[in-house]
């Protein structure tokens, strides 16, 4: 943390008793990951990075993470846009169910997504009668999985910056003769696009890191079901410095995305 | 009133917006009106009605149809938003050209249309710059073009030199005037300038508390406004007297110390009162004098050496004069609009 002294900030120097918690803070998010990239054994490392199980797992997370982004915005940017600017009768309670999964413990929503997308579930079922097709322990119960846990930080991330882009700008299309749908994609989402980015980002971010649902919902196979979380979890109990090694992929990739959008989209904070 | 609805282009209004505005009136076409009133006299309400953005009961019939029964899109008028609106990730080009491409034109022709409109307003060579660079002026002058490109048979322009500074304005103002003239369908121009009313428009339409107070022709409203709100505007005093109301100028005024006495004259046309305001105004020196008891707010021009002679200054008590020659009395209910049937 850099606090400039040679500028004299005309309101009075900062007081203790925020500065405090506030050095505080900065230290316990760094010093974990400082530590983290100290104990790593470096050479060993690439002999780590060729394993077959770590690309394996990269690779199912990255793509599970992606597709479920690209559906958290095909469902997610149209439920937001009816959150943000039409007025029915039960938007708040829709608003709230969709924050639900926000608030519940991974882990519960995986024993739901068993209970609806089971094998023997209210959905699950028929879906496996009808199509021979069982949705867990699949690559689609993952994206599943990330979709469901992903999807409320979407929504709300873009009806947020979807608020706050002036209604007035519709009101100019209406009156130019432009129909709701024309609007939405010319002038709607163009005006929103840096918070419906960085809406995409942070479900990205939530599918990447996610544990709980996952394992819940789909088990943990090679190849199949097993993304990076589950397999740093697995690898820990048997081998610490292997587990050090894909934590360290897992924190690289996470800067590099970080870096890249925000200095494309985001803008410099 | 006729069961023959006019085809003739003109707009013939009968609406109300819930605890807004209730009005009647009819434009002609080619007619550019001039809606002035205080704010909170409903003016921006009448015109977002009109647009289709605002929730209105009664009729709005242009040209026979009646816009209320249509949703915004579907109703043939161009709108130039307070503050413009233009599309900030749009060039200048495709914001002109977005009328013509929501109605169906096809791009290349739409751009061909909407270049054509930037080179009548002289900014043709703007084309692809993005609303955040250009100039007040600039962004107003796409703003119209925009919304003539569409071809609307009613245009709504509220406020539109509102924000611009007073050069480029004059400058907008003769412009858009010329434009106007020869625009085939009804113009509303929202104002609170009497100099918009007073140059560009063909009539006046003078809104008070969500009524109309008065319509005329510009030199009608000028001289014999019906509300202070427009004498006001046109720097006129008016006071009411029973049923009729007399209209002078502030430097017909004139003034004295309350400590002298009584002037001497009509009682009608003398007030004693209490300086409210003073400020410099062209070579004179203005005074905003509250009138006793309830009476008027007056505005009086002396010259500032008899400003400095008397001493004035917020809070003086002083005596108001008004020969009756310098007084033009009319009726009250001068172009007062009919009765309202929404």
């Amino acid at each position: 943390m850099i606090v400039s002294t040679a500028v004299k900030d005309p309101l009075g120097r900062p007081p203790v008793l925020l500065m405090a918690p506030a050095v505080l803070a900065t230290l316990l998010l760094v010093v974990p990951l400082v530590a983290m990239v100290a104990a790593t054994d470096w050479a060993g490392l690439p002999e780590q990075l060729r394993s077959e199980p770590l690309r394996e797992a990269l690779w199912l997370s990255l793509l599970t993470s992606t597709v479920a982004m690209l559906l958290c915005l095909v469902l997610g940017l149209p439920l937001a846009w009816l959150l943000a600017r039409v007025d029915f009768r039960a938007r708040g309670v829709v608003r709230a169910l969709v924050t639900v999964p926000l608030v519940l413990p991974p882990v519960v929503a995986g024993v739901a997504l068993r209970t609806a997308f089971g094998r023997s579930g209210v959905l699950g079922e028929p879906l496996l009668e009808l199509t021979g097709f069982g949705l867990p322990f699949t690559t689609w119960g993952v994206v599943l999985a990330h979709v469901f846990v992903s999807m409320p930080f979407v929504v709300i991330a873009i009806e947020g910056a979807l608020r706050s882009a002036d209604p007035e700008y519709d009101a100019a299309a209406a009156t130019l003769g432009a129909s709701r749908w024309t609007t939405f994609r010319r002038v709607t989402v163009p005006l929103a696009m840096p918070g419906i980015i960085a809406g995409m980002v942070l479900g990205w971010a939530r599918s990447l890191g996610e544990f709980g649902a996952t394992i819940t919902f789909n088990g943990n196979y090679p190849g199949t079901t097993q993304t990076m979380p589950t397999l740093i979890y697995v690898t820990r109990q048997s081998d610490q410095d292997a587990a050090l090694a894909l934590s360290l992929v897992m924190l690289v990739v996470s800067i590099v995305v970080l870096l890249a959008l925000r200095d494309r989209w985001l803008g410099t904070p | 009133m006729s069961d023959v609805v006019p085809t003739d282009g003109s707009l013939e209004v009968g609406l109300e917006v819930a605890d807004r505005v209730r009005v009647a009136f009819t434009v002609e076409a080619g007619t550019v009106c001039a809606v002035i009133g205080p704010n909170g006299a409903g003016k921006t309400s009448l015109v977002r009605a009109l647009a289709g953005l605002a929730q209105a009961t009664g009729h709005a019939r242009l040209d026979g149809v009646d816009l209320l029964g249509l949703s915004a899109r579907d109703r043939r008028i161009g709108m130039v938003f307070q503050g413009q609106r233009l599309f900030p990730h749009l060039s200048a080009l495709a914001n002109v050209a977005f009328g013509p491409r929501a109605r169906g034109v096809a791009r290349p022709d739409a751009e061909a249309l909407a270049q054509q409109w930037l080179d009548r307003f002289a900014i043709g060579d703007l084309a692809e710059r993005k609303p955040p660079r250009l100039s007040g002026g600039q962004a107003q002058r796409v703003a119209i073009a925009r919304a003539l490109a569409t071809d609307p048979a009613l245009l709504l322009l509220d406020e539109p030199f509102s924000g611009l500074d007073v050069k480029v304005a004059m400058a907008l103002r003769i412009e858009l005037g010329r434009h106007l003239a020869s625009y085939a369908g009804v113009t509303l121009l929202v104002t609170h300038d009497a100099i918009d009313a007073l140059t560009i428009a063909d009539q006046v339409l003078v809104l008070d508390a969500g009524g109309v107070a008065q319509v005329g022709t510009p030199a009608e409203v000028a001289q014999r406004p019906s509300t202070e709100h427009v004498a006001r505007l046109v720097g006129l005093n008016v006071v009411r007297r029973g049923e009729e109301l007399m209209a002078f100028t502030p430097d017909a005024v004139a003034v004295a110390l309350g400590s002298r006495g009584e002037p001497g004259g009509s009682p009608r046309l003398r007030w004693r009162g209490r300086v409210a305001d003073v400020a410099p105004h062209g070579d004179a020196v203005r005074l905003l004098v509250h009138a006793a008891s309830g009476g008027p707010d007056l505005i009086a021009d002396v010259t500032p050496a008899a400003a400095t002679d008397l001493g004035l200054a917020p809070g003086t008590d002083v005596w108001l004069s008004v020969k009756a020659t310098a007084v033009r009395t009319y009726p009250a209910d001068t172009g007062r609009a009919d009765t309202v049937h929404p």
